[in-house]
């Protein structure tokens, strides 16, 4: 009973923990208007253009960051599985470097690399800076990305079902495209899921690299605005916890997804 | 010439060499087993015919046409494996279809031949289920329907029955086997089960640390063993040491009984072996080998009832068929055994 007790409080300070700045951040940012609660903080964000422009900049970035990733890690991670398991160690190591360099010391490195005055221009045009920020935000996500896509190929018996492809005539693409992805669909969606809530809200590349992204325009609003940032915060929060509830839906709805394991 | 003609193939993992000079000629239609202990190579074997490994050298040709480097893809072979491997995302026909539609068959063509092939297995209106809704049989039907559909040049099976329990294992081997005999298809059979081996196919391939020690229709592997390797493996063997007499006359003392094969034996000692259904329980026409032993148990096993014994200080067992009208003997009493010189093998 005492017990019972204890994680009680435990779980009520948890609570209070997470939701009263949440709770505060809401409440704030309906207070614009003197005296009464509005959604005027909300109206002035919407009409702001520049929010239109940086978010849908943002969208793109993370559909195309998305795409590349899938591309880049679903070959990787089958390869690894399937031909050089002995690789995984590394492979696994490397992925992890994301987390461990700060996105800084990326953004740092690449304009060293790739200014104006290097073979590979590529901060030289808005395309090409586009591209590298992109490689970067893909970078950032590979943890995510690649955990989600291997623990997926692990539900699966990559090995045999790859043979079996095989023997019925079907070549790599057609395996990668037919058998593979459709089986680790969901692990890829919710791997697609955190790479867009990473895009959206990242602010040191897309800052260091000055582009119109997302991140860079919450942080000028915060600096300068009193009730538009806590609507923009909610706003972020109300897109990440979207993309959560998305994960969610899609592997509960997939129930057939689930191979027999042997 | 043969259909399916396998050359001289070695196949080494490493330094490890896991098939060593594997020859086989396979005719048209035939159904062949691979039989052995787990690591004896014969999936290794089977997985070179399809393609999944590259012997070290040897050659393997289907039909005529040389297929060693050839990619599994392009081998035209249907296989089943062990573990189902259905594509778990499609449905049983679409599963049934895959091979078709990597083809391009066109789509009517492709139904009809999946509504076929469904029907051959005994599964129509199972099409539009997931694998995950049928039962391990029914599965490996479907994998086996599959593989059939693509109608292929030879057909793999890998250890298909394993991951079955044993009642659906004797259905479905025999079901494999009819169906095997309708479409006249040219099939490898890999498993580990002698039953399964000598009671389905045509020839038996037993193997033994990457050799193929015997190769024969059941019959002859099972009464005529070329090595003890192969003897001891496929059946029940009964063992006895017994003294060479004569060398040369083939003359021996087997416990109580003098023996003369009419063949050359090496001098000393050699280990006789015998199946437990040739040796009798008491004496009988025709059997020339009589010796006496003492019985150490029995077991009561319906129609067939099994004696252990000691004879000459070694062990053997002996099957007789149950006769209500005599019953048998009391454990622990003397008793003689006879058998015929010719269902005697030495080792």
């Amino acid at each position: 009973m005492r017990a019972k007790i204890w994680s009680w409080v435990a779980l009520a300070i948890g609570f209070i923990y997470f939701l009263l700045p949440l709770i505060g951040t809401i409440e704030f940012s309906l207070r614009k208007r003197r005296g009464e609660y509005s959604l005027d903080a909300y109206r002035s964000v919407f009409e702001d253009p520049r929010f239109r422009e940086t978010f849908s900049y943002s969208v793109a970035m993370a559909l195309f960051t998305i795409l590349v990733g899938v591309l880049i890690v679903v070959p990787t991670a089958y390869w690894v599985r399937l031909r050089f398991p002995r690789l995984r160690p590394v492979v696994e190591f490397v992925t992890l470097l994301p987390l461990v360099i700060p996105p800084i010391v990326i953004v740092f490195g690449y304009i060293r690399l790739y200014n104006t005055g290097s073979i590979l221009p590529l901060t030289g045009t808005a395309m090409g800076t586009n591209f590298l920020l992109m490689m970067g935000y893909a970078t950032l996500s590979l943890p995510y990305m690649y955990r989600a896509v291997d623990t997926g190929l692990r539900a699966i018996d990559v090995r045999t079902l790859s043979e079996a492809a095989q023997s019925l005539g079907a070549g790599w693409p057609v395996i990668i495209a037919r058998v593979i992805l459709p089986n680790v669909l969901v692990a890829v969606l919710s791997g697609a899921f955190l790479t867009f809530a990473i895009v959206i809200g990242e602010f040191v590349m897309a800052a260091l690299l000055n582009r119109p992204a997302f991140g860079p325009y919450l942080q000028l609003i915060g600096a300068n605005q009193a009730y538009e940032p806590a609507a923009l915060a909610v706003i972020a929060f109300a897109i990440t916890w979207f993309c959560m509830g998305l994960i969610q839906l899609v592997s509960r709805f997939s129930a057939h997804g689930r191979a027999k394991r042997s | 010439m043969s259909f399916l003609e396998i050359e001289h193939i070695d196949k080494s993992f490493g330094a490890t060499r896991v098939v060593k000079d594997f020859n086989l000629s396979i005719e048209r239609g035939e159904f062949i087993s691979l039989l052995g202990p787990s690591g004896c190579g014969k999936t290794t074997v089977l997985r070179m015919v399809a393609g999944f490994e590259t012997p070290s050298s040897g050659s393997i040709r289907i039909d005529g046409r040389e297929v060693t480097n050839l990619r599994p893809n392009q081998r035209n072979i249907g296989m089943v494996f062990q573990a189902y491997a259905l594509f778990p995302n499609l449905t049983v026909a679409d599963n049934v279809a895959f091979g078709l539609r990597v083809k391009g068959m066109a789509r009517s063509a492709r139904e009809a031949r999946v509504a076929e092939m469904l029907r051959l297995i005994g599964l129509e209106g199972f099409g539009e289920r997931f694998p995950f809704q049928l039962s391990g049989g029914q599965q490996q039907r479907v994998a086996l329907a599959r593989a059939l559909a693509i109608e292929p040049a030879v057909l793999l099976l890998d250890e298909p029955l394993s991951a079955l329990d044993a009642k659906i294992r004797v259905s479905l081997r025999e079901e494999i086997r009819s169906i095997q005999r309708r479409l006249g298809i040219t099939t490898i059979f890999v498993t580990h089960d002698q039953e399964e081996a000598l009671s389905i196919s045509d020839r038996v391939v037993v193997m033994n640390a990457g050799v193929a020690d015997q190769i024969g229709p059941p019959f002859e592997i099972y009464n005529r063993p070329a090595t003890r390797f192969v003897a001891e493996f496929v059946g029940t063997l009964n063992l006895l040491q017994a003294d060479v007499l004569e060398p040369t006359s083939g003359r021996l003392r087997l416990g109580s009984a003098e023996v003369t094969l009419g063949r050359p034996l090496p001098e000393g000692r050699v280990t006789v072996a015998m199946r437990p259904e040739v040796v009798t329980l008491g004496r009988a026409e025709g059997n020339e080998v009589v010796f006496e032993g003492m019985i150490d148990d029995v077991h009561f096993l319906g129609s067939v009832i099994r004696v252990e014994a000691s004879v000459a200080g070694d062990r053997i067992l002996l099957d007789t068929f149950n006769r209500p009208n005599l019953p048998p003997p009391a454990p622990g009493s003397r008793a003689e055994f006879s058998m015929r010189k010719d269902d005697l093998l030495i080792l």
